[in-house]
């Protein structure tokens, strides 16, 4: 089957609901293991990958979470296909490069990925939306322990699952989650969290992950320490965390509407105005005021807008995705317009936004006190 | 901005490294920078600072300086670990283990692992914690002259040894 008609349409996987999922995008635990005696993906020859990749992708395939999976190798898929994968989040940026000796195991309803030769043999994760990174953790905790019954793994009694990069050594564990903070952004208070958050230990990256910036004021937030803590710890502490957070951002959109609610209404009309009339439009720009949309969406701005819609959008407009819905290849030009052409349609019914009458204001996502 | 270091001042110094693949920054305060020898690029790494042990350093000290440590598994040299800051091989934990325990250390909460085993290994591993315990029990017990409990510690030791072998029998 070909990837393209494999995952789910867009307007599908936007509709996937989970959580405190105003603000919490996704949650992902992902566990990196390897063999034992066999030469990390990264200096292993293209021999020793091929060979490898053959031991572990039928094991993986074997797995009952995996039926019906989307199984490949990397060299059997094209640009196009690896970059709808990574704007899907499904893998990494480092895993679109590999060609062949690397692979892909996809669950059918896209919440398991196995990476095999990634930076590590094997790269497993589990992903959900909104806010479960518990619900992410049983899931893969128990792939992991089905796949060791059928493969010999690098473990050291001390230094527990043996990784390629000194980073990931111990449980080999990432728990992460993605992160729509447009309050925090519009309120200038982001830097400071950033800071904060950076102080316990995690990490906050941008949309794709390693190294890239936050466009849509999307944040992905993890923990960068695996070893020296058990799993369900990292779970724990990184949870409490992303609680925080998502009091620290109700906070600050409710700061925002009292003190300065004219700004807030600008940003997201003019967001709006853009969206709805521009004839070409680059996915930075659609991203960051698609952004702002949402946030409307989520104060209650738009009557008939759904928050699955925006979402969908956000991903009919990055690159991969709209170089899907058309045959031919496309420019960058030409991408900026078609990419306009299809927000001003799907605009085109919705109601510009509107503050809602007083005293109606939108229920918050506040977490319950504990 | 303040200094990642001493966090009281107000940085002045940004700077991005790029190791591999990683983009690294550090913000430091004018005092922290010269510290660091941030002027002398001859001696200054920022995964050092980040890190916080000049964990490189130590790494090279435990090999000898220069040194042409290589894994006998895999071949990998520790020039290639500083190039690209991953290793070889699972065995290249052994074979660097001097050197790693520092950065290791830098890096993560523990230099232990305590959290989940292959099932296998999990018996291996509580085995082992408890002989490590009865050991100790035994010792305290000989210091106190406590003889008679020495001796049911050492048997308990026998048998605890004896599933041990077992185990990890192939």
């Amino acid at each position: 089957m070909k990837l393209g008609d494999f995952l789910a349409p867009p307007a599908d996987a936007a509709r996937r609901e989970g959580p405190h999922n105003r603000i919490v995008m996704s949650s992902r635990v992902r566990l990196a293991r390897n063999l034992r005696g066999k030469p990390f993906p990264g200096w292993a020859k293209k021999t020793e990958r091929i060979k490898t990749l053959e031991g572990i992708r039928p094991a993986v395939e074997s797995l009952p979470e995996l039926a019906e999976a989307f199984s490949e190798t990397m060299d059997k898929l094209t640009p196009l296909d690896k970059n709808l994968l990574v704007e899907r989040h499904l893998i990494s940026r480092e895993h679109a490069q590999k060609t062949a000796g690397s692979g892909l195991v996809l669950s059918r309803d896209e919440t398991l990925c196995v990476m095999i030769n990634e930076e590590d043999h094997l790269r497993m994760q589990a992903l959900q939306p909104g806010l479960n990174l518990r619900r992410a953790w049983t899931v893969i905790d128990q792939v992991d322990s089905r796949l060791e019954r059928k493969l010999d793994y690098a473990f050291s009694p001390t230094l527990g699952y043996l990784t390629a990069c000194p980073t990931n050594v111990g449980t080999g564990i990432r728990v992460s989650a993605m992160l729509h903070l447009p309050g925090l952004v519009l309120a200038e208070h982001i830097n400071q969290i950033i800071q904060a958050v950076n102080k316990l230990g995690l990490a906050v990256r941008g949309l794709y992950g390693e190294g890239t910036e936050a466009l849509g004021n999307v944040f992905q937030v993890s923990n960068q320490k695996t070893l020296g803590d058990t799993e369900s710890n990292i779970v724990e502490r990184l949870n409490k965390v992303l609680l925080q957070l998502i009091d620290h951002e109700e906070n600050a959109r409710a700061r925002l509407l009292e003190a300065k609610p004219k700004s807030v209404y600008n940003h997201i009309g003019r967001a709006y105005g853009i969206l709805a009339n521009a004839h070409s439009i680059s996915s930075k720009e659609s991203m960051n005021l698609l952004s702002l949309v949402r946030l409307g969406v989520d104060l209650g701005l738009f009557t008939d807008l759904a928050r699955w819609a925006v979402d969908e959008l956000f991903i009919l407009s990055q690159p991969a995705h709209l170089q899907h819905a058309y045959a031919e290849k496309l420019g960058a030009d030409e991408r900026d317009i078609l990419r306009a052409d299809m927000l001003r349609e799907r605009l085109r019914d919705i109601r510009r936004p509107a503050p809602p009458p007083r005293g109606q204001g939108p229920a918050s996502d506040k977490p319950e006190a504990a | 901005m303040l200094c990642s270091i001493c966090k009281a001042k107000e940085a002045t110094v940004h700077l991005t490294q790029i190791v591999g693949d990683k983009v690294q920054k550090v913000d430091l305060c004018a005092d922290c920078a010269k510290e660091k020898g941030v002027n002398d690029p001859a001696v200054f790494s920022l995964a050092d600072v980040l890190l916080g042990l000049g964990a490189s350093q130590e790494m090279e000290q435990a090999a000898g300086a220069g040194s042409t440590l290589k894994c006998p598994h895999c071949g990998f040299s520790q020039a290639d670990f500083k190039k690209s800051g991953r290793l070889g091989c699972p065995e290249c934990y052994t074979t660097f283990a001097e050197g790693l325990e520092a950065l290791l250390k830098g890096m993560h909460t523990g230099t232990r692992h305590i959290g989940k085993a292959p099932a296998g290994l999990q018996q291996t591993r509580d085995l082992t914690d408890r002989i490590r315990q009865l050991q100790k029990k035994l010792d305290k017990a000989v210091a106190e002259e406590n003889f008679e409990k020495a001796a049911d510690y050492r048997d308990e030791i026998k048998v605890a040894k004896a599933r041990l072998t077992q185990a990890t029998a192939p």
